[in-house]
C-alpha cells in the first residue's frame, strides 16, 4: 500500500468503518511507515484536542437568557397564529 | 491505533415523544428540547458565523423556526439533525450577510500523491494538554479552525465536535455523502497541519527535514 491510499482511508480509518480485510493493510502500512503513522495519530489526537475543548460553550447566564427569550418568541407567534381545529 | 466515535446517543424515541407533545401545543416540552440541544445550537452557530452576537441570534432564530414548523417535521430523521439543518441555514445566512462569498470549490477529490504528503518524523509530545493550560489552548484552537474555509469547519464542528454521522451531516447540510468524506478528510487534515506548528516536538535536531 502507498503512503497516498492510506491517507485516502484516513478519515474511514480513524471512523472505525472499515471491512476488517482493508483495516488489516492500513494496521500493516502503519506498521512500518513511521510518517504515516505520525499523521495518523497527530489527526486522531486533533480530532480528541477539539472534541475534549470546552470551545463556544454557552455560559448559563445567557442561556438562561436566550430560552426565555426564545420561549417569549413562541408565544407570540402561538398568539397570532391559534392552531386551526 | 484506537479509533473515533461519535461522542452523543440520542433517545430517539423519547425526543420523538417531546416532539409529538409539542407538536399537540405543549411548550413546555418544546421548552424541554431548547434545554436539550441550546448548547449544541450555539456551538455550531458560532463555528461558523465565528461571531458571538451572530451565534445568540441564531440559537433564537433556529428555534423559533422549529417551533413555527413544527408540522412540517415528518418525523423521518431525527428532531436534532433537522434542527442542525435549520441551524445552520440560518447562521449561513449571517455569515453571507457579513462577509461576501468566496466561489471556491471544496469537493474536488482530494489529491494524495505520494510527493505530496504531509511529512513528518516527530510526534507531539509531551500532549498538548501538558503543555498549555485550558485557556491558552482554547485560544490556539479558535485561531486554527478560524482559519479553515466555511464549509471545511461547518463539516468538521458537526461531524467531530457534535458526533453527527456521515449520513446525519449530509441530511444536515444537503451534501452527498462523498462530499461530507471529502471535506472532512480535508478538514482534519488543515487542522492537524495548522496546530502541527503549535505542537510539534521542538527538541534540538527533531522536526524539520
Amino acid at each position: 500500500m502507498k503512503c497516498s491510499e492510506f491517507l485516502n482511508e484516513l478519515t474511514n480509518y480513524l471512523d472505525g468503518v472499515l471491512d476488517a480485510r482493508t483495516k488489516s493493510e492500513l494496521d500493516d502500512h502503519l506498521a512500518w511507515c513511521h510518517n504515516c503513522y505520525v499523521v495518523c495519530d497527530t489527526t486522531r489526537k486533533t480530532i480528541e484536542i477539539y472534541r475534549d475543548s470546552e470551545l463556544y460553550e454557552l455560559p448559563e447566564d445567557l442561556r438562561v437568557r436566550l430560552r426565555s427569550a426564545i420561549m417569549t418568541k413562541c408565544s407570540a407567534h402561538k398568539k397570532s397564529n391559534p392552531p386551526s381545529s | 491505533m484506537s479509533t473515533i466515535q461519535p461522542n452523543i446517543e440520542q433517545p430517539v424515541s423519547e425526543e420523538m415523544q417531546l416532539v409529538r407533545r409539542a407538536k399537540r401545543g405543549d411548550d413546555q416540552a418544546f421548552e424541554e428540547l431548547v434545554r436539550r440541544y441550546d448548547r449544541n445550537v450555539f456551538r455550531i452557530a458560532q463555528h461558523i458565523t465565528q461571531n458571538r452576537e451572530d451565534a445568540e441570534d441564531v440559537v433564537q432564530e433556529a428555534f423559533l423556526k422549529a417551533y413555527s414548523n413544527l408540522e412540517k417535521f415528518q418525523e423521518q430523521s431525527k428532531f436534532y439533525t433537522w434542527l442542525v439543518r435549520i441551524a445552520v441555514n440560518e447562521a449561513l445566512m449571517k455569515l453571507r450577510r457579513r462577509k461576501p462569498e468566496r466561489t471556491v470549490s471544496l469537493d474536488e477529490e482530494v489529491k494524495t500523491e505520494d510527493d505530496s504528503l504531509p511529512r513528518e518524523v516527530a510526534d507531539w509530545s509531551p500532549n498538548p494538554e501538558q503543555m498549555y493550560n485550558q485557556a491558552e489552548l482554547r485560544d490556539i484552537l479558535t485561531r486554527t479552525i478560524q482559519g479553515l474555509p466555511e464549509g471545511f469547519r461547518t463539516v468538521f464542528v458537526l461531524r467531530d465536535k457534535e458526533g453527527l454521522s456521515t449520513e446525519e451531516t449530509a441530511e444536515a447540510l444537503g451534501l452527498s455523502i462523498p462530499a461530507v468524506k471529502s471535506r472532512l478528510l480535508r478538514a482534519r487534515l488543515q487542522l492537524r497541519e495548522r496546530l502541527n506548528r503549535y505542537f510539534r516536538k521542538k527538541a534540538s535536531g527533531d522536526g524539520d527535514q
